[in-house]
Order: C-alpha cells, then structure tokens, then sequence
C-alpha cells in the first residue's frame, strides 16, 4: 500500500532540490519567457518587405502599372531599379534581393495586340521556403492583374471569380498557427528535462543510494519525482497563456477546461517520458543527451513547424507515438477553432495511452536499474 | 606536456561515455534523415470539399480539374453544412462551393462567383492551398473557353527562374543548416555540460592545483571537443553530398575554415554557459535554451531573418549560428560568392573575439563565485 505522506515528503525534497539554487530557479522562469518573446516574433513563414529589384526594359504604362502593385504589396519592397542585365547576378548572389522582376521590352506591346506578355521572376532558391512563398505572392498579384485585365478588355471572358474566405485566422496570421506551438514546445522542453535529470542527479551526486535506504518503495520514488514536472509544466503553462493571449492577442475561443485537460495529459506522457530516460541514465550528461534525442524529432515531426500532412506516410505514422503531435492540435484547436471537449477526445486518449505506457515502462526500469 | 596529458584525459573520458560519441555521429543522421525526408512545405493530396449544389456539365467538368490534380484529394458534397462540419472536425482543408445558380449565371453573362473557404489555421499551408486552388481554376477557364471555341489567352505569362535550387527542394536548403545544428549541439551543449561537471564534482578545484596554466587547461579539455566536432561536420557533410546529394559548389577549403571557426564560437559559448552556471543542470538547460533554440529558430535555418520584425533581426546578429548557416547555404548551392564568405566570417571571427574575451575574464578569478 503506498504511503501518501511519504510521497508528499519526497516531492517537497524535490521541489527543494529544484528551486533552492538561485540560478535553478532563475533558469526554470526566465529563459522560457525570454524564448517565448523572441521567437513569438520571430517564428513567421509570412513574407514580409522581401527585397526585390525590378527590371523593367518597357516603356508603356502596363509595365508601370504592375510595377506598382507589386511595390504596393505589404509583402514586397522594391529596393533597387536596375538598367542592365549584369546588375542582376550580383544583387541575387549577395543575398542583396531574393527576388529580380524582369519585364520584357515588347510587354504592352503584346498586351494590346492580345498576345501572351511575358514576366520573368528570378528568385534566389537558398531559402526554398521564402522563394516559393514570394513566388506565391507574385503569383497572386498577376493573378489580380490578369484578371483584372481580362475582364474589362475582353467581352468574352467568363466573369467567374473565386471569393476566398479563411477560417479560424481570418487574417492569416502565421502567428495565430506559431505561438500556441511554441507554448507546447516550451512545455515539452522544461517538463521533460526537469524530469529526465532528476534521477540523474542524485545518481551523480551519491545520494540516489542514500534514497534506497529509506523505507519508499520504487513506485513511490517514482511519483514523488513525477509530481514537481507536472506542477512546473501546469504553472509554465498558464504563464505561457498568459503572456500569449496579452501579448500576442491570441484568441481563447474554446474551451479553457479542454485545454487544460490536454496540458495534464501531455504532461503526463511527456513527464513518463522524462522518467523513462532519467531510469536509463547514469549520469546527467547522458540524461540530457537522452532527452535531446527524444526532443528533436518529438519537435520536428509534431506539426510544430510544417505539416503532418505533407510528410511521407511512413513518417507520418511515426507521429502517431509523438505526445506534442497531439498537444499542438488541442492547443490550436482551442485557441483557433474555439474546440470543446467533443471535438477533442480523439486527440486525449492517445496521449493518456502514452503516458500510462511510459510511466509503467519507467517504473519498471526503475526496479531494474535501481543497483 | 602538460597539455597532452590533459588531452588524453578527456579523449579517454569521451570514449568511455557512449553519449558523447552519440551527438558527434547518431544526431546528424537522426537530424539529416529527418529533416531531409520528413519536413516539407510541399503539400500533395490535400483534401478539399466540392459542394456543387445543382450538376451538370460545366459544374462537372469544374470539379473534373480537382479530381485530376495531383495537389487535391476531392470529396463530393450535397450541401454547405455537410461540408462545413467537415471543415470544422478537420476532414477536409477547403471547401469550393459552386452555388444553384453558377450554370446559369454562366452562360448568361452574368457574373458567377465561386466561394471558396480555407482552414486558416496553418496560416502558410492556407496560403499556398488557394494557390492550387486558384491554379486549378485558371486551367478550367482555359479548358472552358476553349470548349466554347474562343481561346482564352492569359496575358501576363509568368516566367520563373529559380537560381541554386531549381527544383525548390526542402532538402538543398535544410541539410546545409542542419550542420550548423549539430555543431552548435557540440560545441555549447557538450562543452557546456563537460565543464559543468568538473565545477559540480570539484575536480576543478584539483586541475587548479596542478601546476597547469588556466588556459592550458581549457585548451586540454577543448581540443577533444574540437576534434569532436569537426569530426562530426565531415561526417554530415559526407551524408549531405552522397546520401542526399546536396551540391557542394564551393570550395571545400572554405568549408572547413568557416566550420572550425564557427565550432570555436561555439566552445567559447559552452565554455561560458559552463563558467557561469557551475553545475550540470543548469549548464544544460542554459544550453539548450541561448544556444540550441536560438539556433534553430533565429538563425535563418528554417524562418527567414528578413520577415522578422525589426527588433528580432537585430537579436539575430548576436547569434553566432546565422553567419554560419548563410556560409552554408551559400558554399553548398551557390558557390564560392566571395562577399557573402568574407563579411559572415569576419563576423564569426569578431564573435570568437568576444566571447573567448568574456571567458577569459570569468575563468581568471579562481574558486569562488
């Protein structure tokens, strides 16, 4: 039968070891609030001022006009018009522009004789990302313009056009899509290694040997570690809320009960986890390591930054094992689409699964590694 | 011969733990492998919901576009709600609605809009869908208009010309940057880490009662890591070109001098995390937050500095891991651009500069904080 009050004893040891350094403490509150801040702003796939210079060897007002538009997106900046073909691999190659717009001579010519006008876009592919996102812009704002064109010169054309509406992010905020996963990945990073270097570091420093000697059996050695991961994760989760919903103006449209039920459970799983690599362990080096082998593909196959969808079906059943994979879609679903409990439960049994299958696994190992 | 000793040391430490040995030359071909194959922006098979609420011909061959394309995976609707709940339990990603009257509205002239609502949650994924969607459409008004026999000439042809990475492939332009990862994961993680350890052991207090130098000491112990490390970027560079085939138009010389420059960078940070954090724990934590966070997602490698806001580009020019990943990016696709090599390692060496400084004066002051 377990011993509560011991379990208690061990946790507030825990939480003793954990805070009574200054710098522990320090480290546990600032750098995630520091991170969330700055990547907060800075984690954005939108486009914003990309430099681009403009090429224009025609003289008509067609040129001029779409010159304009492209100059007037938010999402362009022309910063250098060139007159000669040679200034353009310099400006590319330096990373001067990601994008040079060359309009051929004959352009409004050809508008007007109602033959195809030709714009070349050269675009710096380093970035694959960022140059297929710009082309996507241009591509939008030929889009307009040809449309534009078709409908008020030619009594032939169609007058189809597509009426676009966003949901959830009417505004196509990559940040609305960003910040929620940074509170998931933030969480994931201190719980698990708070965790992960907790047996460890009694190992290293001798007085692991000195717990085994008190009357606490394994499975409550191993609550009694398991308990200051979750209640850091809770507390570092509601900061995080906090500070994403002031600052950010994330939305909170859902329900505020689900979400904390899927912090709990990813917690769970993700402190299981912990446990697991701090079980293996023997030192705190190997801890840390552990756990980064754990992290990174945790981070990257989890949706975090790219999508699910996109990747190979074998890699995307790897994910079903990722807990954050889970998180990111309770925690945006949420926010976004102001989700409950219902639309969510497919989303909650994974990650309990996880959580009791490590945390049964931990106890496990911890028998065997225990001497 | 002192220096030697102590080099022995910690070699011999790093062959008797597993882990390090691990970092040098598991993570890069964990890193590289997912990288390289499970991260995309390309979206394929996207499934789409086409309500049509009155079918025939021109609604079908409408919708005809859609099944065709490789980009969708189309479902038929009945009516908007069907496909709204859809789009709201995360079945489908949009919802192309063509309206009772689209047929009619059509053919008469008159106009007909065609709704089209996409999930915008993944804001970039919204994005490039309606350009798909938008494509589709504009080869079903091309296949329309010639169907009523007047071509439909679209007037301003985009030409595109994409300069290193023709195909646009993820892997050319992640792979580079992984290497300045797994450098910096080494370098500050690692050392940061080793260091800690001796503080938190004490053993550092017995190195200073040797008849070691300070800086002979920290020499001993950064060599390994050095070599360590360098040791690991050969060998991603190696995955890089042969596995993944990612082209190495530079020169390889310079390679090697930017890594070890930057691989230097990165043990003066680690040395410093290590110098102010005394143990393990924070060391590590310390670590991974300044040095492998930043890494990742300020330095370029996989969100672009210039759509920063202002203030977070400034921050990005303390990061020693950005001048690195634009060294990269550039001698792998592009080639020896001389420019860009000079000014990111002028940068790399003037951040060597600084921070072997900082070191210097936190290291001379002895046991005590």
């Amino acid at each position: 039968m377990m011993n509560i009050s011991q379990i208690l004893a061990l946790t507030q040891k825990e939480f003793l070891a954990l805070l009574r350094d200054k710098r522990s403490r320090v480290v546990l509150i600032v750098p995630p609030v520091v991170q969330l801040l700055v990547f907060g702003f800075a984690a954005t796939y939108d486009l914003n001022q990309v430099p681009v210079a403009v090429f224009n060897q025609d003289r008509g007002s067609e040129s001029r006009e779409l010159i304009a538009k492209i100059s007037g997106s938010p999402n362009f900046e022309v910063v250098k018009e060139i007159n000669h073909d040679n200034e353009i691999a310099p400006l590319v190659n330096n990373r001067e522009v990601l994008m040079v717009v060359h309009i051929e001579q004959n352009f409004s010519a050809h508008l007007h004789r109602g033959e195809p006008a030709s714009l070349q876009a050269i675009l710096d592919g380093r970035n694959s990302n960022t140059a297929m996102i710009a082309m996507n812009y241009l591509r939008t704002i030929l889009f307009d313009y040809n449309r534009n064109w078709l409908l008020t010169r030619s009594q032939t054309a169609p007058r189809v056009r597509l009426e676009t509406r966003s949901w959830y992010n009417e505004n196509l905020l990559s940040r609305w899509f960003i910040v929620p996963g940074i509170m998931g990945l933030l969480m994931l990073v201190v719980a698990l290694l708070v965790t992960a270097l907790s047996v460890a570091r009694e190992r290293e420093a001798g007085t692991f040997d000195q717990l085994l000697v008190t009357p606490l059996q394994p499975i409550e050695i191993l609550i009694g570690k398991a308990i200051p991961g979750l209640i850091i994760g809770l507390l570092e989760a509601t900061l995080i809320l906090a500070i994403s919903v002031a600052l950010f103006d994330i939305p909170l449209r859902g329900d505020l009960g689900a979400l904390y039920l899927g912090v709990v459970l990813f917690l769970l799983a993700v402190v299981g986890v912990g446990l697991m690599i701090s079980s293996i362990a023997m030192t705190q080096q190997q801890a840390i390591l552990g756990a980064f082998f754990f992290l990174v593909p945790a981070i990257v196959l989890s949706g975090f930054s790219t999508p699910i969808a996109n990747m190979p079906d074998l890699v995307q059943y790897l994910t079903y094992l990722d807990p954050l994979r889970y998180f990111l879609v309770i925690v945006r679903g949420v926010a976004l689409e102001g989700n409950s409990y219902d639309m969510l439960i497919n989303q909650y049994w994974p990650m309990l699964i996880i959580g009791v299958v490590s945390l049964t696994t931990a106890g496990w190992l911890f028998r065997r590694r225990m001497y | 011969m002192r220096l030697h000793g102590m080099i022995r040391k910690e070699s011999l430490q790093i062959l008797r733990d597993p882990s390090s040995i691990a970092i040098a030359f598991i993570m890069p071909v964990v890193l590289l492998y997912l990288f390289g194959y499970g991260v995309s922006l390309d979206a394929r098979d996207i499934p789409v919901g086409i309500v049509i609420e009155h079918p025939d011909a021109a609604s079908e061959a409408f919708a005809g576009v859609f099944d065709q394309s490789a980009f969708f995976l189309p479902q038929r609707f009945d009516a908007i709600q069907s496909a709204r709940e859809a789009l709201d339990a995360r079945d489908i990603q949009a919802i192309i609605w063509l309206r009772n009257d689209f047929s009619s509205r059509l053919f008469s002239g008159q106009e007909a809009p065609i709704s089209v609502i996409v999930n915008g949650v993944d804001s970039n994924q919204a994005n490039i869908t309606r350009g798909y969607i938008q494509g589709a459409w504009l080869a079903w008004l091309g296949h329309f208009s010639a169907a009523q026999g007047r071509a439909l000439p679209i007037p301003v042809m985009l030409e595109q010309r994409v300069w290193f990475n023709a195909e646009l492939s993820s892997q050319l332009f992640l792979v580079p940057g992984l290497i300045a990862i797994v450098m910096t994961l080494i370098g500050s993680l690692l050392t940061a880490m080793v260091v800690a350890r001796e503080w938190e052991r004490g053993t550092m207090e017995a190195l200073m009662a040797t008849p070691m130098h300070m800086g002979e000491m920290l020499a001993g112990k950064l060599i390994p890591y050095f070599v360590l490390g360098m040791g690991g970027m050969l060998f991603s560079v190696a995955l890089a070109v042969w596995q993944f085939h990612v082209p190495l138009r530079g020169s390889f010389w310079l390679l090697l001098v930017s890594s070890s420059l930057f691989m230097l960078v990165a043990l003066a940070i680690g040395l410093l995390i290590s110098v102010v954090a005394k143990n393990q724990f924070v060391a590590g934590l310390v670590a991974i937050i300044t040095a492998f966070l930043p890494a990742f997602i300020l330095s370029g490698f996989l969100f672009d500095i210039h759509s920063m806001p202002v203030v977070v580009q400034w921050l990005t020019y303390l990061i020693p891991a950005r001048y690195f990943v634009a060294l990269l990016q550039t001698l792998f696709l592009a080639g020896d651009v001389w420019p860009v090599v000079l000014t990111n390692l002028g940068a790399l060496a003037l951040m060597l500069l600084v921070f072997t400084l900082l070191v210097w004066r936190k290291t001379g002051r002895g046991l005590d904080d």
